[in-house]
């Protein structure tokens, strides 16, 4: 299988006076591929994104996107790409289907394709009821469709969903993976960005975890969780009295140090041989006759990977301050 | 499709969106009928009877004074359009679209070309209705009208670029009304340029508001006989003087806009 890349970029560079955004970010996204960017607010994501779409010109670097060359043919970029942003860039006051039947004729698809699309799109996207009212009445799922429907009017092969379900309830939420999932299996290659590691779980054949505008790690979500200390056994004793022994026990099979203990009977470890540490953690459990009310052998979420990664969480304040610590 | 065909394509496009939302939101529309029609009430019954034209009554001499005005005002209209523009979400997706990189201001100045229409057509209603008259030509009357609108298009021009230079859409309001309001006033809108003092004088006389306004009321046939000649070039030869202003405009105006919209785009 040959693979060609539809997003390939190095050492993309952003600063805003003394503020790196983007410091020297690479990334490779093969065709029909998903690529999750993932990191908190801040991190550099919509720059990332904002470059790739020609909207935005880097410090430095350079990206080809779809085969065009950025910095030197941005129109070609334009043509081949789909971009959907993080609010609806759609207009207002126009209706759904003027909407779309508008971006159709600046992609110069011509007005009988425009149209076509357009009714096209609003049945896929559930918005035929709604078509011809005026966008401002839209809730924000709708919104969201909407937008998502903008950057597919010309089915172009590479497509930017900045945070496409950022402020959506769960519901919509889901709804909307549904639909990014059906679109993703038509053979598009996809770059997301998004906060929620949840998300980038569901969706992204790959990730890269993105911090102050590096990249920190890459890799498909079961390679990431795996690398950063692979599973961990978590358990509860019945006796708080208990917990300074069980301590004792869990790490002589450790891989790390336990957490856990204060305040709760719960302790938590990373270990590295999954089911046989489990195991032993249970024998010897029962040597030192510790009963325990709950134990179990739990794969880190990319919550902790994220901890992991970045010592400071995905809710911590990207302080500028800290950028060059 | 050749580049040329593209961008007039995009062009059209922007202006027609730009049409429906005139059609779409009842202030503007509002702001279209009722202000026309207000300022032409206002200078005729509140200033009509304190101000004295030589020959003719002032509510004749008063209207081509009011198109430019209107017409002029009118141009801030273009510029907060395009500052909104810039604010909203939609200017990405603009960006981000394989389109001409002028489409957004050139559909925006085009668009309000339909405006000022739409404008004076209300304008030269009410005018009627208080005796304003035409007593030129037809063809005479319809240069005017296409003199006040290729004025208007290029003030609208050196509207969008002061809308982007500026950062929101409150400021672009009072930043055009700093630019309109000495343009319009300081001209023979509203009294004969000769009455003015010295310097205000020399001001209006080669204010190119001032010609245009002068420009209509000669092809109205707003200025009575016996009328003395103006004295200055302007307003001797207002319809060439108006003509050059405007192409002068768009000349510099509409490359630099396009040109802070270009950067701007990247950010």
């Amino acid at each position: 299988m040959t693979t060609r890349t539809a997003i390939e970029a190095y050492g993309l560079t952003k600063r805003y006076g003394d503020v790196t955004a983007l410091d020297g970010l690479d990334l490779v996204v093969p065709e029909g591929t998903v690529l999750g960017l993932l990191g908190p607010n801040g991190a550099g994501k919509t720059t990332a994104v904002s470059i790739l779409t020609t909207l935005l010109e880097p410090d430095a670097g350079e990206a080809k996107v779809a085969g065009a060359d950025l910095r030197t043919s941005p129109e070609l970029v334009r043509e081949r790409i789909g971009l959907s942003g993080q609010y609806a860039a759609v207009d207002e006051v126009l209706t759904a289907r003027e909407n779309l039947h508008m971006i159709g004729r600046l992609y110069h698809l011509g007005r009988a394709r425009s149209k076509q699309r357009a009714v096209e799109l609003l049945e896929r996207f559930d918005l035929t009821e709604a078509a011809d009212r005026p966008v401002k009445g839209f809730s924000g799922g709708m919104r969201r469709r909407i937008d998502l429907a903008g950057a597919l009017v010309a089915e172009p092969p590479v497509l930017f969903l900045d945070e496409p379900t950022t402020g959506l309830d769960p519901r919509s939420r889901i709804e909307l993976w549904g639909v990014i999932r059906e679109l993703v299996s038509g053979g598009s290659t996809l770059l997301l960005t998004t906060q929620y590691l949840e998300e980038a779980d569901q969706l992204a054949d790959d990730i890269v975890v993105i911090d102050r505008g590096k990249a920190i790690a890459n890799g498909t979500a079961d390679q990431l969780k795996a690398e950063l200390g692979g599973e961990r056994v978590e358990l509860s004793v019945v006796d708080a009295a208990d917990l300074p022994a069980a301590r004792e026990v869990l790490a002589r099979y450790a891989s790390g140090g336990v957490e856990g203990g204060e305040g709760s009977r719960a302790l938590l470890v990373p270990v590295e041989h999954g089911i046989d540490s489990l195991s032993r953690v249970i024998d010897g459990m029962r040597e030192a006759q510790i009963s325990l009310s709950d134990i179990g052998l739990r794969r880190p979420t990319l919550d902790d990977v994220f901890l992991t990664l970045t010592g400071h969480g995905t809710q911590s304040e990207s302080n500028d301050q800290e950028v060059n610590a | 499709m050749s580049s040329l065909v593209t961008t007039f394509n995009d062009i059209a496009v922007v202006a027609h969106r730009n049409v429906i939302k005139i059609t779409r939101v009842p202030e503007v529309l509002v702001f279209v009928l009722l202000s026309p029609i207000m300022f032409v009430l206002l200078f005729a019954y509140v200033f009509g009877n304190s101000i004295d034209i030589q020959g003719t009554s002032y509510r004749e001499f008063l209207i081509a004074g009011i198109f430019a005005q209107t017409v002029m005002f009118g141009a801030t209209f273009t510029g907060a359009g395009i500052a909104e523009d810039m604010q909203k979400g939609i200017i990405d997706r603009f960006r981000s679209l394989p389109m001409s990189r002028s489409a957004v201001l050139a559909g925006r100045t085009l668009s309000d070309v339909v405006y000022n229409i739409l404008s004076i057509i209300i304008m030269s209603i009410t005018g009627l209705l208080v005796g304003w008259r035409i007593r030129g030509s037809v063809i005479d009357a319809i240069a005017g009208f296409a003199l006040l609108l290729l004025f208007a298009y290029a003030i609208s021009w050196v509207m969008a670029y002061v809308a982007l230079l500026v950062p929101s859409v409150e400021v672009i309001n009072n930043a055009s009304f700093m630019v309109i309001f000495p343009l319009t006033f300081v001209a023979n809108t509203f009294v004969p340029a000769e009455s003015l003092p010295g310097p205000l004088r020399a001001f209006a006389e080669w204010n190119p508001v001032s010609a245009v306004t002068q420009a209509a009321r000669e092809l109205f046939g707003n200025i009575p006989t016996g009328t003395p000649e103006p004295t200055a070039w302007p307003l001797q030869n207002p319809v060439i003087y108006t003509v050059g202003w405007s192409i002068a405009i768009v000349a510099v105006f509409a490359p630099l806009a396009i040109n802070r919209y270009a950067k701007k785009a990247k950010g």
